[in-house]
C-alpha cells in the first residue's frame, strides 16, 4: 500500500512536526518513493535469522560497563541552564502544559 | 617551510628540536583558515584567540606530547568546550558546549590546537554538505562541485592544507566519502573503538568518531591518541590500542587482498573503476594475494541503512524540543505548539525527511515490516563479511561512485543523492574498520579513492596496506585552492 499524503500528516503529528501544505506535496512523494526502495527487503529470506541488536562487536559484547556508584562531579545547575531558552528560577520554563 | 606539507611527525621533530614552534604553526593555520574559508566555507567558527593562547601555553611548557602544537579542526557535531557546536543546524541556536567530548578531551591532553569548528550536513545528515543551514562547503579541486558529505568541511580543511589532519563523524560514510571526494585520507574506525561521549547523536548503532590525514601515517598517529575504552560510553569496547604508527613497514608481502567482482559493476564510473582496479594491481606487484570474493547481500546495505539510521535517528533527535538548549520558536502559547513549531522552524528539509521515515518505519503495525526485516538483514550482512575474511586479510572496494558531483545537481532526488553511499553504508552496518586512501585523479582533475574494509580492529592492518600504497604511489597532487 503506497505511502500517501495523509499518512505524512500523522506521522509528522506523531514526531512532532508541523509542515505546511508546500512541503507536504513536496515530502509525500519522495518518502513514497524511498519506501518503496527499502521495500525490495521483502524479497530476502530472513526466516530463522536473528535480528542484529545494536552496532556492538563481540569485544564489545563482552566488555562490562558497569562502575562503582560513587559521585562524581558534574557540570551543576547554573552551567546545565546556561543554555536554555527561558530558564527561571533554577528550572527549564516552558509554556503551559494545558 | 610551511606546515603544509611535512607530516605530524616530522613537524614534531621540528618542534622539539627549535626550527619551529606551535605558535608557528596554529598562526599559519589560522592565516589559511581565514583566508580560505570566503571561498570554501569550510569552517563555521574559527578560534583565533583561544588558539593562540593555547599555543603558547604548549610553546612556554615545552609540552612534549605526541601532537604538541599540532593544528586541527573539529568537525561542529562534536562537543570542544566554550566552542560552538551547531550541527550544522539552526535548531541549536547559540548554543556553546560546557563540556569536552572524550576525544576532544584526550587530543588536547596530547597537545593539539583546536583551530575551529567545521561545517557539516545538518546533525551529518547528507553527502554532500548542501544539508547544512549554513551554506554548503565548497570542493578546494572545483569550487561549482560538492566536498562529499557529511564531515566536508573537515575534508576540505585537510586537502586545502588548512590543518594536517581534522575529526569528522561517519554514521554511512561521512568520513570516507568526503575524504574521496577532496583527495584525502579518511578512516572510520571499527564500532567501539573511538567514545562518542560528547559527539552530538545521530544513530547511535553507527556512528563512529573518524579520522582526516594528508598522509595514512598522520590519521594512525591520531586515531592512537584518541581510540579505547571510556566509561563515559558503555559502547566503547575494553581493546587494547596499539602503537599505530610504529607497525607501518611498507611490506606487504603475502597479505590477501580481497575483491567483489560484483561491486565493479553498473553505476560505478568507468574512470572510478579504472583507478581502483588499478591500486589492486599495484598490491599485485608489491606482493600481495588478491583473492575474489563475494558479498552478496552488500546490493540491500542502502535500504537497509536507511530503515535503521533514520530510525535511530527519530528518536535521538527527540531531544530537540526547544527547552533544555539551543533554539525555541516564539509566539508558541502552550507547550506542543511550541515543540512543533521549534522543530519546524530549527529542522532542514532533509532532516524532517528522515525523523519523518524513522517515525513511519517504527511506529504501530509497520516495526516488523521495516525495522526488525531490516536487522535481519543486517545479521546477514555480518555474515557475509565473517566469510569473506575467513580468505582475506583485507578488501578493496570504490570509496565512492564517482568523483566529485555539482553542487546542485542532485538536492531534488533524495534517493539518487542516498545511493552515493553504496559501498560506505556497509561498514558501519556491519561495524568494521573502513579508510579512503586517494589513488589518482579524473580526467576533470577531480581526486579518486579507494576504500580499504578489514575485519573487527583490523586498523593496524588498514594503516599498513594505505601506507605502503602511499610510498608506492604518493598522492602529491594539490588542489588549486590551497593553503
Amino acid at each position: 500500500m503506497p505511502i500517501n499524503e495523509s499518512d505524512i500528516e500523522k506521522i509528522a503529528q506523531l514526531a512532532h512536526l508541523e509542515i505546511t501544505r508546500e512541503e507536504l506535496l513536496v515530502f509525500a512523494p519522495q518518502i513514497a518513493e524511498i519506501v518503496s526502495y527499502v521495500e525490495q527487503l521483502n524479497e530476502v529470506d530472513t526466516s530463522g535469522v536473528e535480528p542484529a541488536l545494536g552496532g556492538l562487536t563481540p569485544e564489545g559484547e563482552r566488555t562490562h560497563s558497569t562502575r562503582e556508584d560513587v559521585v562524581t562531579p558534574s557540570l551543576g545547575q547554573q552551567v546545565a541552564l546556561a543554555e536554555a531558552p527561558d530558564p527561571a528560577f533554577g528550572y527549564f520554563r516552558v509554556p503551559k502544559v494545558l | 617551510m610551511t606546515n603544509q606539507v611535512l607530516d605530524i611527525a616530522e613537524l614534531h621533530e621540528r618542534i622539539l628540536n627549535g626550527e619551529s614552534n606551535a605558535r608557528s604553526l596554529v598562526d599559519a593555520a589560522l592565516n589559511a583558515a581565514e583566508e580560505l574559508n570566503p571561498s570554501l566555507n569550510a569552517f563555521l567558527e574559527i578560534d583565533r584567540k583561544g588558539s593562540q593562547q593555547r599555543a603558547d601555553q604548549i610553546d612556554e611548557a615545552k609540552e612534549s606530547g605526541a601532537l604538541a602544537g599540532i593544528p586541527i579542526a573539529i568537525k561542529d557535531n562534536l562537543c570542544v568546550r566554550g566552542l560552538q557546536t551547531s550541527c550544522g543546524s539552526r535548531i541549536l541556536g547559540d548554543y556553546h558546549a560546557p563540556y569536552d567530548a572524550t576525544v576532544i578531551e584526550r587530543l588536547l591532553k596530547a597537545g593539539a590546537v583546536i583551530i575551529g569548528k567545521t561545517n557539516c550536513d545538518e546533525f551529518a545528515m547528507g553527502s554532500s554538505n548542501e544539508n547544512s543551514a549554513f551554506g554548503p562547503v565548497k570542493n578546494p579541486w572545483d569550487l561549482a562541485r560538492v566536498p562529499g558529505g557529511s564531515s566536508g568541511g573537515s575534508a576540505a580543511a585537510v586537502a586545502a592544507g588548512i590543518v594536517p589532519v581534522a575529526l569528522g563523524s561517519d554514521t554511512g560514510g561521512s568520513v570516507r566519502q568526503p575524504a574521496s571526494l577532496c583527495g584525502v585520507v579518511g578512516l572510520k574506525p571499527t564500532y567501539g573503538r573511538n567514545s562518542r561521549y560528547g559527539l552530538v547523536a545521530f544513530a547511535s548503532s553507527l556512528d563512529q568518531v573518524g579520522v582526516f590525514g594528508r598522509r595514512v601515517r598522520d590519521v594512525a598517529t591520531v586515531l592512537g591518541v584518541i581510540a579505547g575504552r571510556d566509561t563515559h560510553d558503555a559502547t566503547t569496547a575494553d581493546v587494547p590500542v596499539p602503537d599505530y604508527a610504529a607497525a607501518l613497514s611498507g611490506d606487504v608481502k603475502g597479505l590477501r587482498i580481497g575483491f567483489a567482482r560484483a561491486l565493479f559493476g553498473e553505476g560505478l564510473d568507468p574512470e572510478v573503476r579504472t583507478a581502483v582496479m588499478g591500486a589492486l594491481e599495484i598490491y599485485r606487484e608489491m606482493g600481495a594475494e588478491l583473492v575474489e570474493i563475494e558479498l552478496p547481500n552488500t546490493k540491500y546495505a542502502i535500504a537497509v541503512y536507511y530503515i535503521i539510521a533514520t530510525a535511530e535517528a527519530s528518536s535521538n533527535l527527540a531531544r530537540f524540543d526547544g527547552v533544555r538548549y539551543g533554539f525555541r520558536a516564539e509566539e508558541a502559547d502552550e507547550l506542543r505548539s511550541m515543540y512543533r513549531r521549534t522543530r519546524d522552524e530549527g529542522f532542514g528539509p532533509e532532516v524532517k525527511r528522515r525523523i519523518m521515515l524513522g517515525t513511519y518505519v517504527l511506529s504501530a503495525g509497520y516495526y516488523d515490516a521495516y525495522y526488525r526485516k531490516a536487522q535481519q538483514v543486517r545479521t546477514l550482512l555480518r555474515e557475509d563479511f565473517r566469510r569473506a575474511f575467513e580468505s582475506c586479510d583485507a578488501i578493496i572496494t570504490p570509496t565512492s561512485p564517482t568523483p566529485a558531483f555539482l553542487i546542485g545537481e542532485k538536492t531534488d532526488d533524495p534517493l539518487a543523492m542516498y545511493l552515493n553511499d553504496i559501498y560506505t553504508v556497509t561498514a558501519n552496518l556491519v561495524g568494521v574498520p573502513g579508510m579512503n586512501v586517494p589513488c589518482g585523479l579524473s580526467s576533470n582533475r577531480l581526486p579518486i579513492g579507494f576504500q580499504l574494509l578489514g575485519p573487527y580492529w583490523s586498523e593496524p592492518v588498514l594503516f599498513w596496506l594505505g601506507d605502503a600504497y602511499e610510498r608506492a604511489r604518493p598522492f602529491t597532487e594539490r588542489p588549486p585552492i590551497h593553503a
